[in-house]
């Protein structure tokens, strides 16, 4: 416990947490982006409904999802007292100081990224999470997804959100492998390579859906049930 | 050429301290930043005033004494060169010049652009050392080591402890100093012994002296005079995650 409690004191031993916890989030994004393209099935969500049906009861997913609750809490925790001790460490700041000469842009703004993504998580949580999870009355998640996304403005906020998110990992992803010290010259490329995968490939993945949903779709049955055109 | 200099002036390690401006005349474009400090002092010196102080020895980039925040850079600008380096064509005709000294808590402002570097000693002290029988000399090749290995311990070797990887820090973070440090001695066999000890205890001086925590920015690499790369710090946190595993 003792040599626990130094090890998360240190300074290495807080950025392997951000990074093990911020590699464990990745994976979830990928299955996450994986299983919401069957909103693409054209079959008024019926395999969507199924999909979501079958996460939300099966006993693994449902541990999983603990690991990742807790997961997104250790990340932003370690990720806030890193932050600032490392605002502390400055005596003065510099007049003139010329970082962006040095430094590519998504490396200094991991703090505002990620905060932005966890006031995102919050909203999307309480849109899809706990009415289908919580709720009182049984809810298709497909209808609700295509409520949603029916709100321009609201597609717009994830849009910007996963703009956001595309920043966190252009820098985060790399970022954990260095931590780990799992980068060196042998295997950087492949790490770039594999970096482009979620910072690019899965932000437009996601926001292929709100883009779809708020200006291509034509309101299939269900939703004109619920009214929205 | 003519400059404006911007320099930051402060009595003590008390002192609140200020910019001072300067104008300077008739420098010639060759003359290396340290030299044109020279010749203001000169100038200050027979005006009376109190020169302004600023840490040097070698003056050919091998000592690691000097280091200047200029126009927001540390070593000022150019890639791979120390203050002393630095030469004045780098810079615009009538220029303003801004000098600051490294700006980090571990590294307190002693006077004017002289800071405390100590915070790096102790860090060395902690675990930057081998323990070994100094006899004679030993023969060269008594040891072999493969030729890629010792580059790169080399390549760690040549950092010469100047802080500019803190000062250039947005977090002031010291990690390519005790990267570099750690990596040269546990690439070769010399640095076995210690090698576990050695990455754990330099880490955790480093964090009692006041360092921030790297975020992987990078900008410490481009600043470095001797291009010490980050792959030196990727191997700290193996080393560490190795001492703190097995
Ligand atoms: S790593 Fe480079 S910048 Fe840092 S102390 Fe060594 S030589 Fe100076
Ligand atoms: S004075 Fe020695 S490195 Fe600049």
């Amino acid at each position: 416990m003792k040599s626990l409690f130094a090890f998360f004191s240190s300074s290495i031993g807080k950025k392997i947490v951000m990074s093990l916890t911020g590699l464990f989030l990745c994976t979830f994004l990928a299955e996450h982006v994986a299983g919401n393209f069957l909103l693409f099935m054209n079959d008024n969500g019926a395999m969507y409904d199924a999909y979501t049906e079958f996460m939300s009861h099966n006993i693994v997913i449902r541990t999983i999802e603990i690991v990742l609750a807790v997961s997104l809490v250790g990340h932003s925790i370690s990720g806030v007292i890193v932050w600032l001790k490392n605002r502390r460490s400055r005596s003065e700041n510099y007049k003139v100081y010329k970082l962006q000469e040095n430094t590519p842009l998504a490396s200094r703004i991991t703090m505002i990224t990620g905060s932005f993504i966890f006031l995102f998580l919050v909203v999307h949580l309480r849109t899809f999470f706990v009415p289908t999870r919580f709720g009182t009355e049984a809810v298709s998640p497909y209808t609700l997804v295509v409520q949603s996304f029916s709100n321009e403005w609201y597609s717009a906020f994830y849009i910007v959100a996963l703009i956001f998110l595309s920043y966190h990992l252009r820098h985060g992803f790399q970022s954990a492998f260095q931590t780990l010290g799992l980068k060196n010259k042998k295997y950087s490329r492949l790490l770039d390579w594999l970096a482009v995968i979620f910072w690019l490939l899965i932000p437009l993945g996601f926001a292929s859906m709100p883009i779809y949903f708020a200006f291509f779709y034509k309101a299939g049955p269900a939703a004109l049930v619920l009214g929205v055109q | 050429m003519n400059f404006t200099l911007k320099i930051w002036r402060q009595k003590n390690k008390n002192d609140k301290g200020r910019f001072a401006s300067y104008e300077i005349r008739d420098v010639s474009p060759d003359a290396s930043f340290l030299e044109m400090l020279d010749i203001l002092n000169e100038g200050l010196a027979k005006k009376g005033e109190e020169p302004v102080a600023f840490d040097h020895d070698c003056r050919e980039g091998i000592c690691g004494s000097c280091g200047i925040v200029i126009d927001g850079r540390a070593h000022g600008p150019g890639r791979g060169i120390a203050t002393c380096e630095l030469r004045m064509r780098s810079f615009r005709d009538g220029a303003t010049i801004v000098a600051e000294p490294w700006r980090a808590k571990p590294f307190p402002v002693i006077k004017d652009l002289v800071v405390d570097r100590t915070s790096f000693d102790r860090i060395m002290y902690a675990g930057g050392y081998i323990s070994t029988k100094t006899g004679g000399v030993p023969d060269g090749n008594a040891i072999p080591i493969p030729k890629p290995v010792a580059e790169e311990a080399m390549d760690a070797a040549a950092c010469i402890g100047c802080g500019a990887c803190v000062a250039a820090c947005p977090n002031s973070s010291a990690m390519l100093f005790v990267g570099a440090k750690v990596s040269q001695l546990a690439l070769l066999p010399q640095g076995q012994v210690e090698r576990k000890e050695r990455a754990l205890r330099m880490v955790e001086q480093m964090d009692a002296e006041g360092f921030g925590n790297c975020s992987n920015t990078f900008a410490c690499e481009a600043e470095c005079p001797k291009e010490i790369s980050v792959a030196h710090i990727a191997r700290l946190n193996r080393e560490f995650i190795r001492a703190k595993v097995t």
